[in-house]
């Protein structure tokens, strides 16, 4: 017995090495699960007043850039406005009135971003105080940007479409083929359009944006242009690079959309499956 | 190891992390090359410090900078891996007539041939274990090959820089 106690006594660094990369192995672990454990991430309430003291210093060298693109937005509602008014001559009818809210936006500030890992978050100073909530779909003026994982009172961390675990249900626009949106963890500029049958003619320079059909974003949110085509190793799938429209290495502010009906078309979905089965 | 030796410790440790997490997220030349700096800090602390101090002082720093980089256990297991390698390492490579007493294992105390032998193996180990577990499931080994080889020279690149600028060379009787 001694003589087992002394053998264990003399191997304990190692011992304690494996304990401690077992500790660390089950925290990527869970932290990398869907329902994983949010606490210890950057939207914890002291990390977060402590990212967004440092975002408030050097948030001044993007200002320029971050005016210029909310102008530009401004003018491009602008001219939707304008056109969606002079329309009085034509008929129109109401839309149901449930229908009107599907969708609320809400905006936010990026605080602490990623783009060269593997698994990339992003973090918003808004919380559960200002209603944002779990799932919401997150973008910006230029397109889309990731999906909110985890809340606290005051911060909220965001999965960037930059992780390679992310997926987002699109759709080529001219031709309303669907796929799934997917990073490959190359280029923060690149992504791959999954699932797209062979026998589809898809051309380069086609636009791919959000299909709606998952209830988190809205349909039509910019995804990105189609850059290359290949026929892949898969043998039913095209292997498609897109071109983000998404420039993630200077997110500043963003917007985020909450589907009031989700919980409704989530369960007909459950519906219509257990029927089906 | 005296109680200078220990605040000293400290507050570049606090040091470190700051510069890591506020300065050194953001800057990654080309898309490849990372510097994780907190490593040279682990390299640098006192040679008699024992492994199971330094592993668990390890997992406290890496912990806490994975949680700004929101990559929870990637920092904290390959530091501690770090950790684990050091001291068997420093006694292999132990020159004739051994170490000075309380000398830092800096490049100014050591000399350029002995830190190159003694930061690289070690630092490179960190960055492959690093790459590696994120990594895990994309088979794309050779971006990971290339992000660890420049990562390993630019980590070790400012840590000379640091060394150079702000440690001193320790007095010889």
């Amino acid at each position: 017995m001694q003589r087992i106690l002394l053998f264990l006594y003399s191997i304990r660094a190692f011992l304690l090495f494996i304990s401690l990369e077992a500790a660390a192995i089950w925290l990527i672990v869970s932290y990398n699960s869907p329902q994983g454990a949010v606490f210890f991430n950057s939207s914890n309430n002291f990390i977060g007043k402590f990212l967004n003291a440092k975002e408030g210093v050097t948030t001044y060298f993007t200002l320029g850039k971050t005016n210029q693109n909310l102008a530009e937005k401004n003018a491009q509602l602008m001219t939707q406005l304008t056109s969606s008014l002079l329309e009085q001559d034509s008929v129109t009818f109401d839309v149901d009135s449930s229908m009107l809210k599907t969708y609320e936006f809400k905006s936010a500030k990026v605080i602490n971003n990623s783009i060269n890992l593997r698994t990339n978050h992003i973090t918003l100073n808004k919380g559960a105080n200002d209603g944002i909530k779990e799932g919401m779909g997150v973008f910006n003026d230029q397109g889309i940007v990731g999906r909110v994982k985890g809340v606290s009172k005051n911060f909220a961390s965001v999965i960037s479409l930059l992780h390679t675990d992310l997926l987002i249900s699109s759709k080529i626009k001219s031709t309303n083929v669907i796929g799934s949106t997917q990073w490959d963890g190359k280029s923060s500029q690149k992504a791959k359009l999954r699932y797209v049958p062979r026998h589809v003619t898809v051309s380069k320079g086609d636009t791919v944006v959000t299909s709606g059909y998952n209830a988190v974003f809205p349909e039509g949110i910019l995804i990105g242009t189609i850059d290359e085509i290949a026929k892949g190793t898969e043998t039913n799938y095209l292997d498609i690079t897109i071109k983000l429209a998404t420039n993630f290495s200077t997110l500043t502010y963003v917007y985020l959309v909450e589907n009031n009906l989700e919980a409704e078309l989530d369960s007909l979905q459950k519906i219509t499956k257990t029927i089906n089965e | 190891m005296n109680s200078k030796t220990i605040i000293l410790s400290i507050i570049g440790l606090i040091f470190y992390f700051l510069i890591q997490i506020l300065v050194l997220k953001n800057l990654v030349l080309f898309g490849m090359a990372f510097c994780f700096l907190y490593v040279i800090y682990l390299l640098l602390l006192p040679i008699e410090i024992k492994t199971i101090p330094l592993m668990i002082l390890a997992f406290i720093l890496g912990f806490g900078i994975d949680i700004f980089y929101d990559s929870l256990g990637l920092h904290t297991s390959s530091a501690v891996m770090l950790a684990f390698l050091r001291r068997p390492w420093i006694q292999l490579i132990t020159p004739t007539g051994g170490y000075d007493p309380n000398t830092p294992p800096n490049l100014l105390n050591m000399g350029l041939g002995w830190f190159l032998t003694y930061s690289i193996p070690l630092i490179l180990a960190h960055h492959l274990t690093f790459f590696f577990i994120d990594n895990i499931g994309t088979y794309s080994y050779i971006p990971m090959i290339y992000k660890t080889l420049s990562s390993t020279l630019f980590t070790f690149i400012l840590g000379v820089i640091v060394q150079v600028l702000f440690y001193k060379k320790k007095r010889g009787i």
